[in-house]
């Protein structure tokens, strides 16, 4: 038998492309399906998610002045790395949602291909949702979508990595920066994630995870006056969600209910466009 | 120099106006069950035109209900083809009575008869017109194949564009085979109760369209009535959020268009003379009730004397007066609350120590007016920089560089439109690409179309009227509810 010792790892918070602990200092234990002991996640507080916005706001800019070739690269280089820490993750989801081998890799297999659907649609949704506009007069006129900004996602509390990938990739392809609090009794795929995010050429700040608890974090993220929209889809109280759409009115923000969907079908571009803005530009036409 | 003009009034005689009306429900007008009535006001003369009914719940109660038969069991079901039918005999009637609807529009609002007959009428008749051609080709709106109605939606707007707001409410509403319940603003109640009558000539079926008139406490009862499947609001940001914050923890869907503070923002190299149009266009368009009217002018700093020089020259020949002569350039302020809302900003202006410049010109005895004001030397953190005022009043700021004038455009916590006047192909481009706003005008202003899409970011709400993307805010994917629950837009 191999009795070396293994080398086990801290757990903690992604903000601003750096993995600091929670400046609370508090950590929650984290099990398995079977009870056993996994880690001690940090557990996020009201501070982590305000420097959240912070680093989410900074990384916007960048972001959302990126080519769309280039966040649509970015993207697929999320899917080469996770492909790479593979077998990582099926150990990660099976101890996590207590998967067999089979559907673990499926769920696995499904977000790295998830990943790889929504960074082809970075350089082609604005042709699908974007037009010009025949107006009745000597005008260009033309439609363009544009990310909303900096959107706060409660990601689903059961699907830990596919559930998890599929709220990220949609919001963040388009250009927006997102900060994400990961299902709270199964944080570990996301951790592994934010590795895989740290190490693909996502530029810091545009895809920040917070673990703990939601209940205490997105209150203060809905109704931060520099987020533009949230995400309650892993919401899983009716009356969080109730208060969270509340605060969320404070400075108009586009809210999206909570949900939750057969994560192994193939999406439409829903998700993609309730994080997008419209514009449009009317310019004369003359000689 | 002044232009002596002889006045050329548009006959009142072509729209006869009620004593009263009743609440248009289930295709028949009935007296409201509280018996309440209010009276609607000309703003130009302060005399009555007519009584109108205040709906109370048992009232909305009887809309909603009618509005979901007639979803259940007429509109929903019936082809598109057909939908698409009422909808286009209802822009031609609308085309029909054009002038007995800008008459009213102009009595009842105080808008010159010059804008109601060109602008108002005419683009509501093309908003029923554009999207009845949507409604047997909704295959095509983007959300995939058989996409569904939502059902009966709740429909409140406000008194600066009434009859357009309407036509912008219904026509896409209508079209994807949703029924309505509609309240026009307490002020401007007339053109919705004259297009009841469109409804009633066009044969819609009864339950179709239900229009319920009322104040504020109406507005409520229809928001939180439980067969409402979704609110669409113009109106004030204020209204727009406790709107939000009611429908919180519900399954109805939500678009908002709220208001704005946009920028007009004018470089050195733009045509002045043209600019200096384009910025009256901007913001004494409506008597600048307009939401998205251009009330922050930011200038560069080369060509800011010259431009307020020439700006003041041309104000000296708008007409204020009668709305209902043909020359008229600024009509009447909408109310005496909007009059006084205005008044109180412009004496914030005055406090924080703008420079105020009025255009001469003299105010009719009766009814409520402003005369078109210039504010310069303006700070962002004035009042009159920040707040929206819906009226004539200007707000001049200066910049020097591009960067600076995007980052003073996009201070501000609405995002409805923006204006950019410059020969510079690519830095109209920069810059449109720059302003956080939903509608850009280049080397235009306040242009609309049914087929372009309007709306804001941020604070000016969330949803598009006009174009295809108009049609998403009635219309749900047929696998909605699998990953696919959308938000409150």
């Amino acid at each position: 038998m191999n009795d070396r010792v293994e080398v086990r790892k801290t757990y903690k918070l992604f903000i601003g492309g750096a993995f600091p602990r929670s400046e609370s200092g508090r950590t929650y234990e984290v099990h398995d399906t079977d009870d056993k002991f996994l880690a001690n996640a940090a557990k996020a507080s009201r501070k982590d998610g305000r420097d959240a916005v912070l680093a989410a706001r900074k990384g916007f800019a960048a972001w959302s002045s990126a080519t769309a070739y280039n966040r649509g690269q970015v993207l697929y280089r999320v899917a080469e790395v996770m492909e790479g820490r593979r077998d990582q993750f099926i150990t990660d989801v099976q101890a996590a949602e207590g998967l067999g081998d089979k559907k673990s890799a499926r769920v696995v297999d499904s977000a790295i291909d998830r990943l790889v659907w929504y960074a082809g649609w970075a350089d082609k949704y604005a042709q699908v949702l974007g037009n010009t506009n025949p107006v009745a007069g000597p005008y260009f006129n033309f439609t363009i979508p544009e990310p909303t900004g900096v959107v706060a996602a409660v990601a689903p509390q059961d699907s830990s990595l596919l559930g998890l990938v599929s709220v990220i990739a949609p919001t963040v392809v388009t250009g927006n920066a997102l900060i994400v609090i990961a299902s709270t009794k199964c944080p570990i795929p996301a951790i592994t994630l934010t590795e895989v995010l740290a190490t693909a050429d996502v530029p810091a700040g545009v895809i920040n995870v917070l673990t703990g608890d939601p209940a205490e974090i997105a209150p203060w993220l809905a109704s931060h006056g520099d987020v533009n929209a949230i995400d309650l889809t892993g919401v899983t109280s009716q009356d969080l969600a109730k208060q969270l759409e509340i605060e969320a009115a404070g400075t108009v923000k586009r809210v999206r209910r909570p949900a939750q969907p057969n994560w192994l079908t193939t999406p439409d571009l829903g998700r993609l466009a309730s994080f997008v803005e419209t514009k449009t530009v009317w310019h004369p036409i003359g000689a | 120099m002044t232009f002596e003009y002889a006045p050329a009034l548009e006959s009142r005689a072509i729209v006869s106006i009620a004593p009263s009306y009743g609440l248009f429900i289930n295709g028949e007008f009935v007296d409201p069950t509280s018996g309440k009535m209010f009276k609607t006001i000309n703003p130009a003369t302060e005399e009555v035109l007519a009584e109108i009914s205040e709906a109370n719940q048992s009232d909305v109660n009887a809309a909603v209900n009618s509005a979901r038969r007639a979803y259940d069991r007429i509109w929903s079901v019936m082809s598109g083809r057909d939908r698409a039918k009422y909808l286009f005999r209802i822009a031609r009637l609308l085309q029909e009575r054009a002038r007995e609807f800008a008459v009213l529009e102009t009595l009842d609002n105080g808008k010159p008869i010059r804008e109601s007959r060109d602008i108002d009428v005419p683009l509501a008749a093309a908003h029923f017109f554009y999207y009845a051609g949507w409604a047997d080709k909704l295959e095509y709106a983007g959300l995939g194949p058989n996409p569904a109605p939502l059902g009966v939606a709740g429909q409140i707007i406000p008194w600066n564009f009434p009859l357009l707001m309407l036509a912008w409410k219904l026509a896409p509403a209508l079209a994807c085979g949703n029924t309505v319940v509609l309240k026009p603003a307490e002020t401007t109640s007339l053109t919705a109760l004259l297009f009841a009558e469109i409804c009633q000539q066009a044969d819609l079926p009864p339950g179709v369209v239900n229009i319920l008139t009322g104040a504020g406490d109406t507005g409520r009862r229809i928001v939180e009535h439980d067969g409402i499947n979704k609110i669409a609001f113009t109106g004030s940001t204020e209204v727009g959020k406790s709107i939000q914050r009611a429908l919180a923890g519900t399954n109805k869907k939500l678009t908002l268009e709220l208001g704005g503070k946009a920028a007009n923002i004018i470089f050195d190299d733009a045509p002045i003379d043209q600019a200096v149009e384009g910025i009256v266009d901007g913001i004494f368009f409506n008597q600048g009730h307009v939401c998205c009217a251009g009330s922050r002018l930011l200038l560069q700093e080369s060509i800011a004397e010259e431009t307020i020089e020439a700006l003041k020259l041309r104000l000296q020949t708008l007409r204020l007066g009668d709305p209902l002569d043909k020359n008229t350039d600024i009509g009447a302020i909408n109310s005496r609350e909007q009059l006084d809302k205005i008044e109180e900003l412009i004496k914030a202006g005055d406090a924080e120590g703008a420079e105020r410049w009025t255009a001469p010109c003299e105010l009719p005895k009766q009814g409520w007016w402003c005369a078109p004001t210039i504010f310069t030397n303006v700070t962002q953190a004035h009042r009159i920089a920040r707040e929206e005022i819906f009226g004539p009043v200007l707000s001049v700021l200066t910049f020097r560089t591009p960067d600076e004038a995007v980052e003073k455009a996009n201070n501000t916590p609405f995002g409805l439109s923006a204006g950019i006047w410059s020969e510079k192909g690519s830095r109209i481009l920069w810059m449109a690409n720059q302003l956080r706003a939903g509608v850009i005008w280049a080397n235009t202003f306040n242009r609309f179309d049914p087929t372009s899409p309007f709306g804001g970011y941020k604070e000016s709400g969330f949803g598009r009227e006009g174009g295809i993307q108009g049609l998403s805010a009635y219309l749900q994917s047929a696998n909605e509810g699998d990953d696919q629950a959308r938000g409150t837009s």
